[in-house]
């Protein structure tokens, strides 16, 4: 059964040759840099004092927050510095510095969970709350808040193995490599839910994975494998959700509006290492590709890794870098520094030689309305951008620029080369800088209101 | 790692496709060599002089018009190559060699490049550039040549087959010399299998869809059908669609991007009004020929559709969708009854 969406764009895939290279390991670094804050909510506080021993796997930074979630050590040794480090959103945020000593000694909690526990959803997303887990696809909601917080919304849970964007191929991989412990991770996270049914959805270029996992008897575990078309934003929340079920989230709201609960190829595998064998989220695959890159690859990654280490350690730069990016080529995020530690939501490192730029000097739009037949969410970029380039904040409003997922559909499309998507980002921040001061202001009229009323009242 | 790498820092995505505007527009110029071909092999060189005269004549007036007002150079686009041949295209084959570069003049200086160059023009360059040239050259632009192969008894006083329609009377032509060109009239217009063969090749590129070209041929053909002249209303009807310059204006003018709404709704409506108007100029004009005249009065209504059809909100059902959503929720309730 295929599905058709509207909107998107057909990227060339460039999975190859990475899809074909099977995940690989690479020596640890000598020093990992874990921060506070690798999801979205609240940061972590240090558990850890300078000077402490840790433990492989062992809490390192608490949330106490209901939307956050513990991040753990993922190496053993010493704790050499809790301070400010560059993060991959360009921030400083404190992260706590372990030095390693190599030797892997586990924490005294790294077992897996009792059959019993597994039984029950409560149990289920305690366990899954304290493993850390967050969504691997690169948005990294606490997983566990999306669990508990759509107890009697959520029908239908969609696990997105659409990996829609070119070049990534971690989660195919682990589909290929990992397929009964995925599926025994979907099966926990349709038990948590508290549901029985899931949509498994795959793009066709990893038709041998959709095979595979429908030889491994997913049907009989309640799992729907969906074969999609390969067309990027396909694993977009709202299209996705669109796609296999029909249903379409509102603006503004959130997939349990409509009954859906969304959760990432990676995440899913997550869910079976810490229910099963005991192990936080503190490893992930990462596939390292690109034009500048020797030999593109997949290999398993601890968590707060460098990227420089990982680049040195899978064969360096083939060609001088002109952009690294720390997730897809078209959501990632560009990062000038490689110090910056791989998180638990990096699915990829892209380094791209200069023959990638295809900027011009003067964008024009020649208005072939392509941007409109591209959008998942039915914008018109071409008029956004207009406006945008105007300053109209209010026709902005009007034309929805808030709807806008940041997918770079457009951008990708536009001939004209012009930077729709960043236009579209700053204009969302000018709309809402602006919507604040007009609700402050009318907050102050109306005060004002109230109290001449006061003192017309005391006259 | 070394401190001197430079790495670009710039908003995502990262990645653009390959086709650029002057790839679509080389796509363009592409589609619309058959119909070069096939006007050499009916006309003689002389077409071929016209269009090469055409196009050098808008490359030479954008490059000295962006140099003068020291703009950046846009020759590289190719959309002046595009807009010189199709100047030339709607030229009749017996035009004088200065017509062209008159009209070319017209079309990028005053049309296109007043307005702000490409994408900014609001008419299209071409058809503007034609017209004016049909009010300052009414004879020139209205005498027609029989092709190579046409058998006619009388040149001097030789008739377009558009010009018996517009008389009311079927075009003794046939429809084979129709479809392969064997007829006169403008440069470009007369070989309807070249331009249905270069319309087929931006459908097949993706550089036009065919809302547009379908509507406009589509609303041609069913009015005509329904209100014929004379008692064939078959014949009337292919008459009309493939004689003239209906084809050439529906394929490649009518879809020029930068005069046409881009929405889908928009498009379509658009092709209708395009497919309406050409039916009334030549129905009641006093001119044979309505499709440029049609095309360039929609020209000024792009915007207003445009901001009528914008696409429905995603999340928001429209009427279509509240019908499809409500049969999803009555078998939502059946699944979990």
């Amino acid at each position: 059964m295929l599905f058709k969406t509207h909107g998107g764009v057909h990227p060339n895939d460039k999975k190859a040759p990475a899809n074909e290279a099977a995940i690989s390991t690479i020596p640890q670094p000598a020093q990992v840099v874990i921060p506070m804050s690798q999801h979205i909510g609240a940061p972590c506080t240090p558990l850890v004092a300078v000077g402490d021993q840790v433990k492989l796997g062992q809490k390192i930074g608490e949330a106490k927050a209901p939307v956050s979630a513990p991040v753990h050590a993922s190496v053993s040794g010493k704790v050499v510095a809790i301070e400010p480090r560059l993060n991959n959103l360009g921030n400083m945020v404190t992260a706590v510095i372990i030095e390693n000593d190599f030797k892997d000694t586990p924490a005294d909690d790294m077992f897996p969970a009792p059959a019993e526990a597994l039984e029950s959803p409560e149990q289920i997303a305690d366990l899954i709350r304290e493993a850390g887990i967050v969504g691997m696809g690169g948005a990294t909601f606490p997983t566990a808040f999306k669990i508990t917080s759509g107890w009697g919304k959520v029908d239908t849970v969609i696990i997105n193995g659409a990996e829609c964007e070119p070049y990534i191929t971690s989660d195919h991989r682990t589909m290929l490599e990992h397929p009964d412990e995925l599926l025994k991770g979907i099966e926990l996270i349709m038990r948590a839910c508290k549901v029985d049914h899931a949509y498994f959805g795959i793009e066709l270029n990893k038709k041998f994975a959709i095979d595979l996992l429908n030889f491994k008897g997913a049907k009989a575990m309640g799992i729907e494998i969906v074969p999609l078309k390969c067309q990027y934003p396909q694993g977009a929340e709202k299209t996705l959700i669109k796609t296999i079920t029909g249903r379409e989230v509102p603006p503004g709201g959130l997939p349990a509006q409509v009954g859906c609960a969304v959760f990432n190829t990676f995440t899913a595998y997550s869910v079976y290492r810490a229910c099963y064998e005991g192990w936080p989220a503190i490893e992930r695959v990462v596939t390292v590709s690109g034009s500048a890159i020797a030999q593109p690859k997949n290999v398993k990654v601890r968590v707060g890794t460098s990227m420089e280490w990982v680049f040195e350690q899978t064969g360096g730069f083939a060609k001088e870098p002109w952009k690294i990016i720390m997730g897809g080529p078209m959501m990632g995020l560009a990062q000038y520094d490689l110090a910056v530690p791989c998180g638990k939501g990096t699915a990829a490192l892209l380094a791209f030689a200069e023959d990638e730029d295809r900027n011009i000097e003067n964008p024009t739009c020649i208005r072939c309305g392509q941007c409109i037949d591209a959008c998942p969410m039915n914008l018109q970029p071409i008029y956004l951008y207009m406006y945008e380039e105007k300053g109209d904040l209010e026709m902005l409003q009007k034309l929805n620029i808030t709807d806008c997922v940041e997918c770079g559909a457009c951008t990708y499309i536009c001939p004209g080369r012009l930077h729709l998507t960043h236009a579209f980002k700053t204009g969302k921040a000018k709309l809402q800088a602006y919507n604040a001061a007009l609700k402050a202001k009318e907050e102050a009229e109306k005060a004002k209101a109230e109290a001449a009323d006061k003192k017309e009242e005391k006259k | 790692m070394e401190e001197s790498r430079k790495l670009i820092v710039s908003s995502s995505p990262h990645i653009r496709t390959p086709r650029d505007t002057k790839a679509i527009m080389l796509d363009v110029l592409i589609a619309l060599a058959p119909a070069l071909i096939a006007s050499v092999i009916l006309f003689g060189v002389w077409p071929l002089v016209l269009t090469a005269v055409s196009v050098v004549s808008c490359v030479v007036f954008e490059f000295l018009y962006r140099k003068l007002l020291k703009k950046p150079n846009t020759v590289g686009d190719l959309s002046a190559v595009v807009t010189g041949v199709l100047l030339a295209y709607t030229l009749p084959t017996t035009a004088p060699w200065w017509l062209p570069v008159i009209g070319a003049f017209f079309a990028i200086v005053i049309v296109k490049q007043l307005f702000g160059g490409l994408g900014k023009n609001f008419l299209n360059p071409a058809l503007a550039g034609r017209a004016f040239l049909v009010a300052s050259y009414a004879v020139l632009m209205t005498s027609w040549k029989a092709a190579n192969f046409e058998s006619v008894a009388d040149a001097a006083t030789y008739a377009t087959p558009l010009a018996s329609l517009h008389q009311g009377t079927l075009s003794s032509t046939g429809i084979g010399a129709m479809l392969l060109g064997n007829t006169g009239g403008c440069v470009g217009e007369v070989c309807s299998i070249a331009l249905l063969l270069g319309g087929a090749y931006l459908v097949v590129r993706k550089v036009i869809s065919l809302r547009i070209p379908l509507s406009f041929i589509l609303t041609v053909a069913v009015v005509t059908f329904i209100f014929p002249r004379g008692n064939n209303n078959f014949l009337w009807m292919l008459q009309n669609v493939l004689s003239g310059g209906l084809l050439l204006g529906a394929i490649f003018m009518a879809t020029d991007y930068c005069t046409s709404p881009v929405t889908p709704k928009g498009q379509v409506i658009f092709g209708i009004g395009c497919g309406l108007i050409t039916v009334l100029i030549r129905y009641f004009g006093s001119y044979p020929e309505g499709v440029s005249y049609a095309i360039l009065v929609m020209n000024l209504t792009v915007w207003m559709i445009d901001k009528r059809t914008a696409p429905r909100r995603f999340g928001v059902p429209g009427k279509s969708l509240k019908r499809k959503g409500a049969g999803k929720d009555k078998k939502k309730e059946d699944a979990k009854g």
